[in-house]
């Protein structure tokens, strides 16, 4: 059972939160000027990294706000947690 | 010649004290070229190579596990085999599958154990009773067994269920597929693992593919543990590594990798004669021939490659199990554990020719592809030999993602198997 760290509530039962998947994939600033290729990476292509993995995460039973964390897909190591729109430590 | 196994070989080791046995396959070192190289010894894989050597004659071929053959995915499901589902793609794709299972104890002159015991899909509210029918006309369209049972059927057929009006998942009817069942999944992969062997296929076990040689957009070999080994053609057969071995030739791939768990109880007397699934509260229960209920649950919803069991998951369940089946309440687990399943986004899977020429990839199976190893394996065999997919796994191919012909199974595939 993961112990999960929001940045607004602190460390919290992973049953409360949601997964929101690969994190700092942009939406299409001009949608019209994609083809279907460009579209089928936005829509459908992840890393998917074995590794350090950057993602995002929703307090879902909490206080219902989104964040950004890192995590090691092979080990479950917790990294950074950093607030939606700021850019992941180095 | 490999001797064939029967009643007379059983009789003839019998009196040897069993010590005549001889190994089931060799473990060669690796030939510095190859035709073909499949990566990855589970079920899918070996059924690749024993379908190349048998239908397409090329029998110049090594399979490359990094752990033992059966190791990944197929020594860990919980084993269930069906063919009902919804669209017309999948349904032939995995009914050809079954088929192949009818017949594969005695193609390959290996028990697979195959029990045709029956798969009850439960349906507890309304909704669910509405599209179990759809499904049930849709799949009975393409002439695949199936019917729908009503809540009096299914009590008499598993009595242990509760099926009463207050009980906290009410059992409003379900479906049936009777030719549905189980089979022994480390005999499905040691069964091909032999049968291949025997028609000369290398299985070369311990040994992992660490990168992927190419000459500009040509596949060339691929680099392991074991040293350089040159191929013709390469084939990706890594379920939970789908993407991380296809990204090693620079391929992105629409997976991502989940963790799904199963365990078993401590085995009882039969209670058990068929396989009972429940999509809606995620479990899945049938019993073992040594007694042990077998239990799937859902995925955990983030990425691991772990391949551990989390106690949440577990939880929940516990808590659906005996719901469903309340005698099963006082049971203690022997064993649980996780698998990692590459899910693809319509939850259906990739068995295709890439952008790379010479190299192939078949993965993206998710929770459900063991019921689909011999067909998987036949059709890749074809899109290996013939470089070109057979019509039942082109709709499968790669492209579907960005012309957007999905065929969307969440409903048959996404948690159940
Ligand atoms: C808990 C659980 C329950 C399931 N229940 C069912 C069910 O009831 N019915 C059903 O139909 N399906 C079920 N499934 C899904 C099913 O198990 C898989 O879809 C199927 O077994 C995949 O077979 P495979 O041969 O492709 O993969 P695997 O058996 O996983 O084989 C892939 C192999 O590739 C190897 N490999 C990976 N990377 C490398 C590398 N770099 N070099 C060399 N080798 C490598 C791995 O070691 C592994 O042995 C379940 C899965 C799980 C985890
Ligand atoms: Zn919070």
């Amino acid at each position: 059972m993961f112990l999960i760290n929001c940045p607004w509530c602190g460390e919290r039962d992973e049953e409360e939160f949601a997964y929101g998947g690969e994190a700092h994939i942009v939406r299409p600033k001009d949608p019209d000027a994609l083809n279907d290729e460009e579209w089928a990476d936005y829509l459908f292509m992840r890393k998917n990294t074995k590794g350090n993995y950057l993602e995002r995460w929703n307090h879902a039973h909490g206080c219902r706000r989104w964040f950004n964390m890192q995590r090691n897909t092979a080990t479950h190591e917790f990294g950074a947690v950093y607030k939606i729109g700021e850019k992941p430590p180095k | 010649m490999k001797s064939k196994y029967s009643i007379f070989s059983l009789v003839r080791n019998a009196m040897g004290y069993h010590q005549g046995w001889e190994q089931a396959w060799r473990s060669p070192e690796p030939k510095p070229e190859y035709d073909v190289i499949i990566i990855g010894g589970g079920g899918h894989g070996l059924a690749t190579a024993y379908y190349l050597a048998k239908e397409h004659g090329i029998t110049n071929v090594a399979v490359i596990e990094k752990g033992w053959i059966g190791g990944g995915n197929t020594g860990r499901n919980t084993t269930i085999i069906r063919s009902n589902y919804l669209w017309d793609e999948s349904a032939r794709l995995y009914d050809m599958s079954l088929k192949l299972y009818e017949g594969l104890s005695q193609d390959l002159n290996f028990n697979i154990m195959l029990s045709q015991r029956g798969v009850l899909n439960l349906a507890h509210n309304l909704h669910d009773l509405r599209e179990i029918s759809r499904r049930v006309n849709a799949i009975r369209l393409n002439g695949i067994d199936s019917e729908m049972l009503s809540t009096a059927d299914v009590q008499a057929m598993v009595p242990i269920l509760d099926c009463s009006k207050n009980a906290r998942y009410p059992i409003l009817g379900a479906s049936l597929q009777k030719r549905g069942g189980v089979a022994r999944h480390d005999g499905v992969a040691w069964g091909y693992a032999r049968a291949a062997d025997a028609r000369g296929i290398d299985i070369i076990q311990k040994c992992e593919v660490t990168g992927i040689m190419r000459d500009g957009d040509t596949v060339t070999g691929v680099e392991t543990s074991r040293g350089t080994i040159k191929a013709k053609k390469v084939a990706i057969v890594t379920a939970g590594h789908t993407s991380h071995v296809a990204a090693m030739a620079g391929l992105r791939l629409p997976i991502e990798s989940f963790p799904l768990q199963a365990m078993v109880s401590e085995p009882i007397k039969p209670i058990l004669d068929c396989v009972v699934m429940s999509g809606a509260v995620h479990a899945y229960i049938s019993q073992s021939d040594r007694g042990e209920m077998v239990m799937g649950a859902g995925i955990d919803h983030f990425i691991s490659y772990t391949q551990k069991s989390t106690l949440a998951v577990v939880e929940q369940q516990m808590a659906a199990v005996t719901k469903l089946i309340p005698i099963l309440s006082r049971l203690r687990l022997m064993r649980q554990w996780a698998g990692i399943v590459d899910t693809c986004p319509d939850a259906s899977p990739i068995v295709s020719k890439t952008p790379v020429e010479g190299l192939y990839v078949n993965g993206g199976w998710g929770t459900g592809g063991f019921k689909g190893t011999p067909g998987s394996g036949w059709v890749f065999a074809h899109t290996i030999a013939q470089d070109r997919p057979h019509a039942l796994n082109a709709p499968f191919a790669l492209e579907r993602f960005t012309t957007g012909a999905l065929i969307d199974e969440h409903g048959a595939a996404a948690v159940a198997h």
